[in-house]
């Protein structure tokens, strides 16, 4: 499957389109992680689980944003956009989207 | 007393650890930033130049969390008191929005061009008896290669 976020495949043909597919996670972070990241707080520096937690909470958004293109029988997706929110204290929420293509 | 012993100590640390982390952070940032300088790299929708014929395109990304330490946050409320520039957080977000989009390069070194890059900035300690410490920033792009 192709992922783009500009809104065409470079070198390829759109030749139908499906609408708007979308996937979205809400992570919250364990105790463990959130203790490191108090002590992060006062030294300053990267959070590196909250890194990680984000960077798998986004391939999972992208998996089932893929899943639903694949079941309109998709097999491309143009213009795909991010967008973090913070739901609750201690959760955030990841939101992608995209267009669902056939492209040739 | 001891209350404002801990408070101190805790200024004391965040200060000195937050600028050894910046300093080598920055001196990390340089470097590898001169590394990945000729790769080329827009924010707009159509590739320069024409490129044929293309091989693979692919959606890449890269993200960071990044904390202030304890010293420039208590400077902070105090900026907010007064108003004016707030340093320590300007430098914050410009340190992870550098190495955002470094680790999105990082991630495909063989790429003939990257366009359409966008950034994305959100904090998520946002809540939390209402201290904002960390920002997290998103860069994504499409990678093309001939």
């Amino acid at each position: 499957m192709f992922l783009t976020n500009i809104e065409e495949v470079p070198g390829k043909k759109i030749t139908a389109c499906y609408g708007v597919v979308s996937g979205s996670t809400v992570r919250a972070k364990h105790v463990g992680r959130d203790i490191m990241a108090g002590l992060k707080n006062i030294f300053g520096g990267e959070l590196e689980g909250y890194t990680e937690l984000l960077t798998e909470a986004r391939e999972q958004a992208i998996l089932r944003m893929q899943n639903q293109a694949e079941q309109l029988g998709a097999n491309a997706i143009v213009n795909v956009r991010f967008s973090t929110s913070s739901v609750t204290a201690g959760a955030s929420e990841i939101y992608i989207y995209g267009t669902a293509v056939t492209v040739e | 007393m001891w209350d404002l012993y801990f408070l101190i100590s805790l200024i004391i640390t965040g200060y000195i650890f937050g600028q050894i982390h910046e300093r080598r952070h920055y001196a990390s940032l340089k470097r590898r930033e001169e590394k990945t300088i000729a790769m080329v790299m827009t924010s707009s929708k159509r590739p320069l130049g024409e490129l044929d014929p293309v091989t693979e395109v692919r959606l890449v990304q890269g993200g960071v969390v990044i904390s202030v330490d304890y010293f420039k946050r208590i400077v902070t409320s105090l900026r907010n008191f007064f108003g004016g520039n707030i340093r320590g957080y300007e430098t914050l977000v410009d340190r992870a929005r550098r190495e955002a989009i470094l680790r999105l390069k990082e991630s495909c070194p063989d790429a003939t061009q990257i366009v359409n890059l966008r950034l994305e900035t959100s904090s998520i300690y946002k809540g939390k008896g209402n201290q904002i410490g960390s920002v997290e920033v998103l860069a994504y792009a499409t990678a093309i290669y001939t």
